[in-house]
């Protein structure tokens, strides 16, 4: 189990929980990040924030800060 | 518009041909709608099916209908129709990206909670066949209870099968059902229901408890007592307690739901296909190859505005001076001339140049967003920008506002966050613009460049007036951010959409409605701002004698025009003939030219000293006395408010070099030579102008606000007179602060 920006370019996760009830976390799971959706990072920024990934049928660019509070299980 | 036509709301996630759909639908038949406080559009327009007619609204892209801010709750607002003086829609058509089905359709599942007829536009099938799946729509409309129209709106297919589904729907009115929530939430809602009474329709009722700090909420707060706010929160407790939190079940619920109508019409293929978008972002979003190609693309971007738009501007100039010399000759000198030429023609001119770089920099924009480079460009520059509290779509408009911050504020609507786009906005004028630059010329040109400076001081000197903008915004931006513009951190979750190739009618679109939108709403001020000024500094334009200046410097300015004719006769007959009796005389006229030019130049200079924009300058002296100005520099500062670019004019006509084009560098030079030359009036003989002054005047410039079309066009897109009220004293007071503090540390060794 980690967090979601430790992953590494080319790494899948499964979504296992999301912390917070504020915008951020809202907006997040409207997107579609809920438990047990699959999740593939596919680039970070040239300083390392934010980082782009792969989920359902589309790709979503977020921070590290908000990655963290996703945990997810390797896959 | 209660026309008594069906009135059909279009709502859609971004980058799903949302605005394409409505422009092929409605055509050139549009207007903008503004909301009062709200900085967001929606466009209105209508058409025509089988004769009958039907008003189009196009709310602006969202993800979801849990509002915000007063911008996110427009399309919530209007779908359940509590807009004064609008109906309820008759008709919701909800446009879904085929390729991207599930989280699409999230959305759709709020809009049919509300009850309204909802009409699916299943957009961009083409996509989802080229990505490997097939969708059978017939089989989702019949899971979601709702019409499904697939159809491709950029190439016009569909649109007729779209406009009949829709007639029918219309005239069916079958209510609508979202998905079922678990019942303790539905209790709950019940409940809270009942405590806020029956004013509120139930739709925000589920929101006030979904949405922790959403809009509902705190608007209800506004209005309520405190015990509210604990209900809601006891609420929420007891949500969680029985395992559905908000806001997590408000995703699972329609998640779950969303996958049970898709299963059996939605196949994708078993290996997800390669597709370009995978090709060409493993380059564009790479760390190094995506930089570098970022900043090229910048380069190549700003450069081809100021190739392409370079000529246009002086093509206006030329047009302005050749309108204004027309005039000149038409009408007899005295105030109705000067108006129109001083004021009108000048003040009209003032408004189109800005033109070919707003027109090129929103084609550019459009480009960028259409084929779905706006979202890399903010991702690789996000890092630097979240540093002054911004983020990545922050960078193209402050970048812009190097050459203008018009069309740099403009471009700022790219960022859907509003505060974020409120601080970019107020910080986008300290960007050294191009306008500033003929000051920093002249000045570097008169005091910091020569043999008794280095070789590297004018360079140096230009870079540190270019880099305190750079720096200085920043920090204003965090100043904002952590003040006044203070909130939650935005989110910054950001789709980056499908590449696809720009649409050609979308951006010549894209590119005239913003320079249309400028002309009008700006122009007006910016017009109305330039003769202000112009009657300042021509009234009262008599002199003690009650002689006119206008018509003293008119017949001066004539004789002036006779000597130079013959002068030009002389130097031509000696050009052929030599003779010493003639290049005698040629001498004797040339010094009688001179003799005229400093007689006008001395009207001038009594005439402007002594126009109300003079005397407010005298009386302001001890104002500017700090940053080690006179009352001439500080009236030419003054003069130049409106437009900075009227700076060096104004110089050239209180330091007796007459007005020129502050772009020719003779003219330039001319003018440094008189500046140098200047005195102190108060008969010590000091020098006017040092080495601090001139930095002081240069700061001064560099972050002062002194052009009434940023002013405007603030104003225009704030939709408020707070801001660039706001803009204008911040602006001022810093450039005060800052253009002081450069004089009296300089001033410290002398």
């Amino acid at each position: 189990m980690t967090s979601l920006d430790r992953l590494g370019v080319g790494q899948r996760g499964c979504v296992h929980a999301l912390a917070g009830t504020d915008a951020i976390a809202q907006r997040l799971y409207e997107m579609g990040l809920i438990e047990g959706e699959v999740v593939e990072v596919l680039a970070f920024a040239p300083l390392g924030d934010p980082m782009e990934i792969r989920l359902r049928d589309f790709r979503l660019s977020l921070r590290r800060s908000e990655a963290n509070r996703i945990t997810v299980t390797r896959l | 518009m209660s026309s008594g036509h069906p009135n059909i709301a279009f709502v859609g996630n971004p980058n799903t041909g949302k605005t394409t759909l409505f422009n092929a639908l409605t055509g050139l038949n549009q207007r903008v709608g503004n909301y009062p406080g709200v900085t967001v559009e929606t466009k209105k327009g209508r058409f025509h099916w089988q004769g009958r007619t039907f008003d189009v609204i196009d709310l602006p892209g969202t993800y979801s209908l849990a509002a915000r801010s007063p911008d996110e709750m427009v399309a919530v607002d209007v779908i359940l129709g509590r807009n004064a003086g609008e109906r309820k829609p008759d008709l919701v058509v909800t446009i879904v990206d085929a390729s991207n089905l599930e989280r699409n359709l999230y959305l759709t599942t709020q809009v049919l909670e509300i009850g309204v007829p909802v009409v699916v536009a299943l957009n961009m099938t083409d996509v989802a066949v080229n990505q490997g799946m097939t969708i059978d729509a017939a089989r989702l409309s019949r899971n979601l209870g709702i019409p499904v129209v697939p159809m491709q709106a950029n190439k016009g297919k569909g649109l007729d099968d779209l406009k009949t589904t829709i007639a029918g729907a219309v005239d069916a009115s079958l209510p609508s059902h979202g998905p079922s929530f678990p019942d303790a939430f539905e209790t709950e809602v019940r409940q809270l229901s009942q405590r806020v009474g029956d004013g509120m329709p139930p739709f925000l009722v589920r929101r006030l408890l979904i949405d922790v700090g959403g809009y509902t909420e705190r608007l209800l707060a506004g209005r309520q007592n405190g015990h509210l706010a604990a209900e809601i929160q006891a609420a929420r407790e007891r949500l969680a307690l029985a395992g559905c939190p908000v806001p997590a079940v408000e995703a699972r619920t329609r998640y779950g739901w969303i996958r049970q109508a898709t299963t059996g019409c939605l196949q994708r293929p078993a290996e997800r296909p390669v597709t370009w978008t995978d090709r060409i972002d493993a380059v564009l979003t790479h760390r190094a190859a995506g930089l570098l190609v970022f900043l090229a693309m910048m380069f190549l971007v700003f450069q081809m505005i100021y190739v392409w738009a370079t000529p246009l501007m002086d093509l206006i100039s030329a047009g302005q001076d050749a309108v204004g010399g027309w005039l000149s000759g038409q009408l007899a000198p005295g105030p109705l001339r000067s108006l129109l030429v001083g004021g009108v023609v000048n003040g009209v001119g003032g408004v189109l140049v800005f033109l070919p770089q707003i027109l090129l920099l929103f084609a550019f924009i459009a480009v960028l967003e259409d084929c779905g480079y706006m979202a890399r460009a903010a991702f690789l520059m996000d890092r630097l920008m979240a540093g002054a509290g911004l983020n990545g779509k922050s960078f193209i408009p402050l970048l812009s506002s190097v050459a203008c911050a018009v069309p740099g504020i403009m471009a700022a609507r790219v960022i859907e966050n509003r505060r974020d786009r409120f601080a970019t906005i107020l910080v986008a004028p300290l960007m050294s613009c191009a306008a500033r630059l003929p000051v920093y010329l002249l000045l570097i040109g008169a005091f910091l460049s020569g043999d008794d400076h280095a070789w590297w001081t004018p360079g140096v000197t230009l870079f540190g007036m270019y880099a305190l903008g750079l720096v200085v915004a920043p920090l204003v931006a965090f100043a904002l951010k952590s003040t006044l513009l203070r909130g939650a951190t935005p989110v910054f979750v950001m789709e980056m959409p499908l590449y696809k190739v720009p649409s050609a009618r979308l951006i010549v679109r894209r590119s005239v409605e913003a320079g249309w939108m400028f002309v009008c709403r700006a122009g007006t001020l910016i017009l109305a701002s330039m003769i202000v000024v112009w009657a300042l500094l021509y009234f009262p334009h008599t002199d003690a004698a009650g002689q006119s200046y206008d018509l003293q410097v008119a017949s001066k300015q004539d004789a002036r025009d006779e000597l130079e004719t013959e002068i030009a006769a002389l130097e031509k007959a000696i050009e052929q003939t030599p003779d010493a009796v003639e290049e005698q005389r040629l001498a004797e006229l040339t010094e009688k030219a001179q003799g005229l030019d400093d007689e006008i130049h001395a009207l001038e200079e009594a005439w402007k000293g002594q126009s109300y924009l003079g005397r407010a300058g005298k009386w302001l002296e001890p104002v500017v006395r700090p940053l080690g100005w006179d009352w001439r520099i500080g009236m030419a500062a003054l003069a130049s408010f409106p437009a900075r670019e009227v700076m060096v004019g104004t110089l050239g006509l209180i330091f007796r070099e007459g007005e020129g084009d502050p772009g020719d560098e003779d003219y330039r030079a001319g003018l440094g030579q008189r500046l140098q030359e200047a005195r102190w009036e108060d008969g010590s003989g000091r020098q006017l102008f040092n080495v601090p002054v001139a930095l002081s005047v240069m700061v001064f410039f560099a972050l002062c606000c002194q052009c009434a079309s940023t002013l405007a066009v603030i104003k225009r897109e704030t939709n408020s007179w707070r801001w660039p009220l706001f803009t204008f004293v911040y602006m001022t007071a810093l450039a005060y602060l800052g253009a002081a503090l450069v004089y009296q540390i300089g001033s410290l060794g002398s």
